[in-house]
């Protein structure tokens, strides 16, 4: 009592249930707590429903022998390996596509945003009729168009196109020697690192070189042959093997070597040509966003055209490009799944033979929405780091 | 279209999460038909011969038959039947949420399918096996020689399976090219993208008659790769609608062993042998003991036919598909089909 004397005024404290503090954590609890139940429902509801049918549940099919055969595989695959391991074989086919046409995608696409902001009238309106007209036609009737155009125009496989060196084309596809395995070819790729770490550094030392006496080192050239350099010394040094596997003709074209297929081809080039209209968009945008200004300063320092769009224009540009350009990647990869239709075999098709073998619906619909959910995050984790270094640093 | 199937599969597997659980509890498969006055059938979504529907949205063929003949002897009515297209990978699902009361839909009778997915088997409606098409022109004369080609094939069949078997027992290195959708897998073939293209031999049949851009520049290989018995199938929770769908098949083949056909079965009720009145509900009580109209054979027969009829019009050969009846043949003429005694 003394002590409520001695403060001046202490207003009551308000009943539980009108405290702002307590309701706010009892509507936490309802909600979790009916996330939960709706969870646990759906969970057990599956499972009685499912035992009711007599239909079995679980994923101790991935041990079983898969028994089918995989068009194209980047791992050793046969008809009798396992289920899970069709699905990994699925799962590189994806990457695969998602990773060279992310790249590819990302190089047209920035030519062509570039090319819609340039001073050539041909260019520019060229540039622009592109991205009109395949960003507004449904990515299914690229495949469509691509997949059509190239079974229909490549010659038949018993008179394959010979482009020279041993490169065959016809309807099954670019068929190109390749290199048999030697020990030295394994140590020349594990030495590629240690040549990209030797440019990284190599650039850093020029780096601070220009910082100290103002003079430029040309980087390019010297980059690109520390790169290459490194591995070219280890396969000379490894007896420089040069053994090709060469594509032999067989009563149905060729077989030896490797190949590219149509159908990765025409996924390969749907992909990019979709996807390249939306990137093209969004660097058009980031270059736009940086002032004009900028730009006028630059040249009032007397940089030219080049050194100003790479250090001064591209630098801030990317600060915008980079979060839109985030979903387009992600687009790109999950537009990957509409490969099934032109008989690529990604994951989603590896999936659909394995689900109507095993009949396990459910656990193969599963395990591929936590594939995409797994890869779409990872590619969102690497971006939104990217976006973070380059952001821009208040000081 | 292939998008249509993802999410048609997607959509039939949060069916089976959700789950009908009124089918299970409303009590059996027939008195739930019964109730709602049709039959809902699971056909393909379109194969020449088995399944296809017209411009009006008519659907004929041999798997649309068996669904209207059970509705004959459920009902005394062929048409009270309700079509849902599947495809390969919807199919079971739809089947065994009870979006459909029978799958009728050129599906090969397995031990894993008859065993874990929750559906049974009803009989044969027709032998098929594997078999694979050619061009002409590539001079291939036994599915043997098919050393190293790259082969055709649709997802969602035990094809795929066949097909590794055969390679690897032969030790011919196949290529697969394998396609979501039929559509695009003969667009594929027939741009000659591929060697050779497989799937039943009825199906082989029913494609070169209908998509090929002449069906005489296509050879089907006389290996035949596989077993396939097609038939119905339905789910595990009724055995009296099971019983009903197996006696159904049973009667139509019944009536072609007896001589019993659409245009004859009015005088065929007054036969004087035992057997034939038995069946045509003249003498018994057979339908009752099906829980069914004792007319059940006898409207079936009559609105649709018996077995011979409905293979005649839809696949034999008058047919654009030109099949033979081979094993499909009655018993009496050296095939497999034979009918239990209804008695």
């Amino acid at each position: 009592m003394a002590d409520q004397d001695r403060t001046i005024h202490v207003p009551p404290r308000p009943s539980p249930w009108n405290d702002p503090k307590i309701r706010a954590i009892i509507y936490q609890i309802v909600l979790i707590a009916g996330v939960v139940a709706l969870g646990v429902f759906l969970v057990s509801n599956t499972l009685t429903n499912l035992q009711q049918r007599q239909i079995r549940t679980g994923y101790g099919f991935l041990d079983q022998e898969a028994g089918f055969f995989i068009g194209e595989t980047l791992i050793p695959y046969e008809a009798a390996s396992s289920y899970g391991r069709a699905f990994l074989v699925g799962l590189l086919n994806t990457l695969k596509v998602s990773v060279i046409g992310v790249v590819l995608a990302t190089i047209l696409g920035t030519i062509i945003g570039i090319a819609r902001l340039s001073q050539n009238w041909i260019v520019r309106r060229l540039s622009s009729a592109y991205v009109e007209t395949l960003r507004n036609i449904p990515l299914l009737l690229h495949l469509f168009f691509w997949y059509a155009a190239l079974t229909n125009l490549l010659p038949d496989t018993e008179r394959a196109a010979n482009l020279g060196l041993n490169i065959f084309l016809s309807k099954e596809g670019l068929r190109y020697p390749w290199p048999e395995v030697e020990p030295a070819h394994i140590w020349a790729l594990t030495a590629l690192p240690f040549g990209i770490a030797g440019a990284v550094a190599f650039s850093k030392w020029a780096h601070a070189r220009q910082m100290k006496t103002g003079r430029q080192i040309p980087l390019l050239w010297p980059s690109l042959a520390i790169i290459l350099g490194v591995p070219l010394v280890v396969w000379l040094v490894g007896g420089a093997p040069a053994q090709f596997e060469i594509p032999e003709k067989t009563n149905f074209g060729h077989d030896g070597g490797a190949a590219v297929t149509p159908e990765f081809m025409a996924l390969i080039l749907g992909l990019v040509t979709y996807t390249a209209s939306f990137i093209a968009e969004i660097v058009r945008a980031g270059i736009l966003a940086v002032s004009w200004g900028q730009s006028e300063a630059a040249g009032a320092l007397g940089l030219r055209r080049g050194p100003t769009l790479r250090l001064v224009v591209l630098p801030q540009a990317l600060r915008v490009i980079i979060p839109p350009m985030t979903s387009q990647f992600l687009n790109l990869t999950k537009n990957s799944s509409l490969a099934v239709a032109i008989g690529y075999p990604d994951l989603v098709s590896v999936a659909n033979t394995t689900l109507n073998q095993t009949g396990q619906a459910i656990e193969c619909i599963s395990l591929i929405m936590a594939v995409y959910l797994t890869v779409s995050l990872s590619i969102a984790g690497a971006m939104n780091w990217y976006n973070r270094r380059i952001a821009l640093v208040e000081r | 279209m292939m998008f249509r199937h993802l999410v048609g599969a997607a959509v039939a597997a949060v069916f089976a999460v959700v789950g009908l659980s009124g089918a299970a509890q409303a009590g059996a498969t027939l008195d739930a038909i019964k109730k709602k006055g049709f039959i809902q059938c699971g056909v393909n979504t379109g194969l020449a011969g088995f399944s296809v529907a017209d411009s009006q949205g008519a659907w004929t063929g041999l798997d649309v038959d068996i669904c209207k003949a059970i509705a004959a002897a459920v009902f005394g009515d062929a048409n009270a039947v309700k079509y849902t297209p599947t495809n390969a990978q919807q199919r079971f699902t739809a089947l065994t949420s009870g979006e459909v009361d029978i799958l009728s839909r050129n599906t090969t009778w397995t031990l894993t399918r008859d065993a874990s997915l929750g559906m049974m088997f009803t009989g044969v409606t027709y032998y098929d096996g594997q078999g694979f098409m050619v061009p002409k022109s590539a001079k291939i004369k036994s599915a043997k020689e098919l050393k190293g080609a790259t082969v055709c094939v649709q997802t969602g069949t035990t094809t795929e399976l066949n097909l590794a078997d055969f390679a690897r027992a032969n030790k011919l290195n196949i290529k697969p090219v394998v396609f979501e959708s039929l559509e695009e897998s003969k667009v594929a073939f027939f741009g000659g993208r591929c060697k050779a293209y497989t799937t039943d031999a009825s199906g082989l049949a029913s494609i070169r008659s209908k998509d090929a851009p002449n069906p005489d520049d296509y050879l089907i290989l006389p290996e035949l790769i596989s077993k396939e018995p097609l038939g119905p199938a339905v789910r595990r929770d009724d055995v009296e609608w099971f019983t009903l769908v197996k006696w159904v098949l049973y009667a139509l083949g019944e009536a072609e062993e007896s001589g019993i056909t659409s245009a004859n079965v009015n005088e065929m009720k007054s036969s004087a042998d035992p057997n034939i009145q038995r069946l045509l509900g003249a003498l018994g009580d057979m339908g009752q003991k099906l829980g069914v109209d004792n007319a059940w054979a006898f409207n079936a027969i009559k609105q649709v036919g018996n077995y011979g009829e409905i293979f005649e019009r839809n696949v034999g050969q008058k047919t654009p598909l030109h099949l033979a009846r081979g094993l499909n043949a009655t018993w009496k003429n050296g095939g497999l089909m034979y009918a239990m005694p209804v008695r």
